[in-house]
Protein backbone atom coordinates (compact mmCIF):
# COMPACT_ATOMS: atom_id res chain seq x y z
CA UNK A 1 0.00 0.00 0.00
CA UNK A 2 1.10 3.82 -0.80
CA UNK A 3 -0.07 7.15 0.66
CA UNK A 4 -1.84 9.75 -1.35
CA UNK A 5 -3.80 12.63 -0.64
CA UNK A 6 -7.06 13.12 -2.29
CA UNK A 7 -7.15 15.86 -4.72
CA UNK A 8 -10.50 15.41 -5.92
CA UNK A 9 -13.18 13.50 -7.97
CA UNK A 10 -13.77 12.77 -11.55
CA UNK A 11 -17.25 12.80 -12.76
CA UNK A 12 -17.66 9.92 -15.37
CA UNK A 13 -21.00 9.06 -16.98
CA UNK A 14 -20.08 6.60 -19.82
CA UNK A 15 -17.92 4.12 -18.09
CA UNK A 16 -17.07 0.54 -18.24
CA UNK A 17 -19.22 -1.95 -16.19
CA UNK A 18 -16.53 -2.38 -13.68
CA UNK A 19 -16.58 1.06 -12.23
CA UNK A 20 -20.15 1.07 -11.72
CA UNK A 21 -21.33 2.21 -8.30
CA UNK A 22 -17.95 3.49 -7.26
CA UNK A 23 -16.69 7.06 -6.60
CA UNK A 24 -14.00 7.99 -8.57
CA UNK A 25 -10.77 10.03 -6.78
CA UNK A 26 -7.76 12.16 -7.93
CA UNK A 27 -4.98 10.80 -5.60
CA UNK A 28 -1.62 12.55 -5.44
CA UNK A 29 1.18 9.96 -3.74
CA UNK A 30 2.59 11.74 -1.19
CA UNK A 31 5.24 10.48 0.96
CA UNK A 32 5.23 10.01 4.97
CA UNK A 33 5.79 13.58 5.79
CA UNK A 34 2.98 14.92 2.77
CA UNK A 35 5.54 15.83 0.54
CA UNK A 36 3.69 15.37 -3.13
CA UNK A 37 5.76 12.61 -4.77
CA UNK A 38 5.08 11.06 -8.71
CA UNK A 39 2.51 11.48 -11.13
CA UNK A 40 -1.22 11.73 -9.94
CA UNK A 41 -3.39 8.60 -10.59
CA UNK A 42 -7.27 8.08 -10.28
CA UNK A 43 -8.76 5.42 -7.95
CA UNK A 44 -11.90 3.92 -6.75
CA UNK A 45 -13.23 4.63 -3.54
CA UNK A 46 -14.13 1.89 -0.90
CA UNK A 47 -14.32 3.86 2.50
CA UNK A 48 -16.49 7.26 1.27
CA UNK A 49 -12.79 9.63 1.28
CA UNK A 50 -13.15 12.70 0.25
CA UNK A 51 -10.51 16.11 -0.97
CA UNK A 52 -7.68 16.71 1.51
CA UNK A 53 -8.34 13.46 3.20
CA UNK A 54 -4.75 11.42 3.64
CA UNK A 55 -5.16 7.52 2.04
CA UNK A 56 -4.19 4.21 2.03
CA UNK A 57 -3.90 2.87 -1.61
CA UNK A 58 -3.59 -0.09 -3.22
CA UNK A 59 -2.02 0.06 -6.57
CA UNK A 60 -1.91 -3.48 -7.68
CA UNK A 61 -4.30 -5.48 -9.59
CA UNK A 62 -5.10 -9.04 -7.56
CA UNK A 63 -5.40 -7.30 -4.15
CA UNK A 64 -7.38 -4.52 -5.44
CA UNK A 65 -9.48 -7.44 -7.22
CA UNK A 66 -9.56 -8.76 -3.79
CA UNK A 67 -11.27 -5.91 -2.00
CA UNK A 68 -13.74 -5.68 -5.02
CA UNK A 69 -15.06 -9.18 -4.75
CA UNK A 70 -14.66 -9.45 -8.07
CA UNK A 71 -11.88 -11.88 -9.72
CA UNK A 72 -11.80 -10.44 -13.79
CA UNK A 73 -12.50 -6.31 -12.69
CA UNK A 74 -10.54 -4.48 -14.45
CA UNK A 75 -9.11 -2.34 -11.44
CA UNK A 76 -5.96 -1.70 -9.82
CA UNK A 77 -6.52 1.50 -8.12
CA UNK A 78 -8.29 1.32 -5.05
CA UNK A 79 -8.63 3.70 -2.25
CA UNK A 80 -9.08 1.03 1.14
CA UNK A 81 -8.40 3.63 4.33
CA UNK A 82 -8.37 6.99 5.74
CA UNK A 83 -5.46 7.64 7.55
CA UNK A 84 -5.69 9.55 11.05
CA UNK A 85 -1.86 10.11 11.96
CA UNK A 86 1.30 8.92 10.88
CA UNK A 87 3.98 8.24 13.31
CA UNK A 88 7.56 8.31 11.55
CA UNK A 89 11.27 8.42 13.02
CA UNK A 90 10.98 6.09 15.75
CA UNK A 91 13.92 5.06 17.20
CA UNK A 92 16.28 7.75 16.53
CA UNK B 1 -6.44 4.81 -13.85
CA UNK B 2 -4.77 7.60 -15.32
CA UNK B 3 -6.61 10.72 -17.00
CA UNK B 4 -5.72 11.07 -20.70
CA UNK B 5 -6.71 12.94 -23.91
CA UNK B 6 -8.26 11.16 -27.37
CA UNK B 7 -5.83 13.30 -30.05
CA UNK B 8 -6.77 10.66 -32.99
CA UNK B 9 -7.61 7.02 -33.79
CA UNK B 10 -5.85 3.95 -35.84
CA UNK B 11 -6.59 1.99 -38.40
CA UNK B 12 -5.51 -1.64 -38.78
CA UNK B 13 -6.83 -4.23 -41.09
CA UNK B 14 -3.99 -7.03 -39.79
CA UNK B 15 -4.44 -7.23 -36.60
CA UNK B 16 -4.24 -9.86 -33.72
CA UNK B 17 -7.64 -11.57 -33.76
CA UNK B 18 -8.18 -11.18 -30.24
CA UNK B 19 -8.59 -7.00 -31.30
CA UNK B 20 -11.29 -7.63 -34.12
CA UNK B 21 -13.93 -5.88 -33.61
CA UNK B 22 -11.99 -3.23 -30.92
CA UNK B 23 -11.76 0.61 -31.75
CA UNK B 24 -7.86 1.75 -31.42
CA UNK B 25 -7.47 5.14 -30.17
CA UNK B 26 -4.45 7.41 -30.16
CA UNK B 27 -4.05 8.80 -26.41
CA UNK B 28 -2.32 12.05 -24.90
CA UNK B 29 -1.78 11.05 -20.95
CA UNK B 30 -2.81 14.33 -19.35
CA UNK B 31 -2.70 15.01 -15.41
CA UNK B 32 -5.40 16.53 -13.23
CA UNK B 33 -5.32 19.96 -15.24
CA UNK B 34 -5.10 18.65 -18.76
CA UNK B 35 -1.42 19.05 -19.26
CA UNK B 36 0.03 16.93 -21.28
CA UNK B 37 3.19 13.83 -19.96
CA UNK B 38 5.05 11.82 -21.64
CA UNK B 39 4.27 10.13 -25.16
CA UNK B 40 1.20 8.89 -26.97
CA UNK B 41 0.08 5.81 -26.83
CA UNK B 42 -2.57 3.44 -28.73
CA UNK B 43 -5.28 2.23 -26.89
CA UNK B 44 -8.44 0.36 -27.10
CA UNK B 45 -11.73 1.57 -26.51
CA UNK B 46 -14.37 0.47 -24.49
CA UNK B 47 -16.86 2.98 -24.01
CA UNK B 48 -17.08 4.84 -27.84
CA UNK B 49 -14.93 7.22 -26.87
CA UNK B 50 -13.86 9.85 -29.53
CA UNK B 51 -11.42 12.72 -30.15
CA UNK B 52 -10.96 15.40 -27.85
CA UNK B 53 -12.86 13.50 -25.13
CA UNK B 54 -11.10 13.18 -21.57
CA UNK B 55 -11.24 9.82 -20.28
CA UNK B 56 -9.70 7.46 -17.34
CA UNK B 57 -7.38 4.35 -19.02
CA UNK B 58 -5.61 1.34 -17.77
CA UNK B 59 -2.30 0.27 -18.81
CA UNK B 60 -0.77 -3.51 -18.18
CA UNK B 61 -2.89 -6.55 -17.03
CA UNK B 62 -6.16 -4.65 -15.98
CA UNK B 63 -5.67 -3.15 -19.47
CA UNK B 64 -6.76 -6.77 -20.99
CA UNK B 65 -9.37 -7.55 -18.26
CA UNK B 66 -11.57 -4.30 -19.41
CA UNK B 67 -12.12 -6.35 -23.04
CA UNK B 68 -14.95 -8.73 -23.46
CA UNK B 69 -12.79 -10.96 -24.66
CA UNK B 70 -9.93 -10.68 -21.64
CA UNK B 71 -7.63 -12.98 -23.16
CA UNK B 72 -6.52 -10.15 -25.31
CA UNK B 73 -3.10 -8.50 -26.43
CA UNK B 74 -3.86 -4.98 -25.02
CA UNK B 75 -1.61 -3.52 -22.74
CA UNK B 76 -4.02 0.06 -22.61
CA UNK B 77 -7.55 0.82 -22.07
CA UNK B 78 -9.65 3.34 -22.73
CA UNK B 79 -12.34 2.42 -19.38
CA UNK B 80 -14.32 5.77 -18.89
CA UNK B 81 -15.13 9.03 -20.45
CA UNK B 82 -14.82 11.93 -18.30
CA UNK B 83 -17.34 14.60 -17.81
CA UNK B 84 -15.65 16.60 -15.29
CA UNK B 85 -12.69 16.63 -12.57
CA UNK B 86 -13.41 18.58 -9.43
CA UNK B 87 -10.03 18.70 -8.21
Amino acid sequence: MTLARVLGTVVATMKCGDLEGYKLLVLQPVDPEGNPKGKTMVGLDTVQAGEGDTVLVIDEGNSSRLILGSSMAAVRTVVVGIVDRIQSGGGQ
Amino acid sequence: MKLGRIIGSVMCTAKDPALEGVKLLLLQPVDEVGKSYGEAIIACDTVQAGPGDLVLWEGGREAALALTNWFNTSDATVMAIVDRVDA
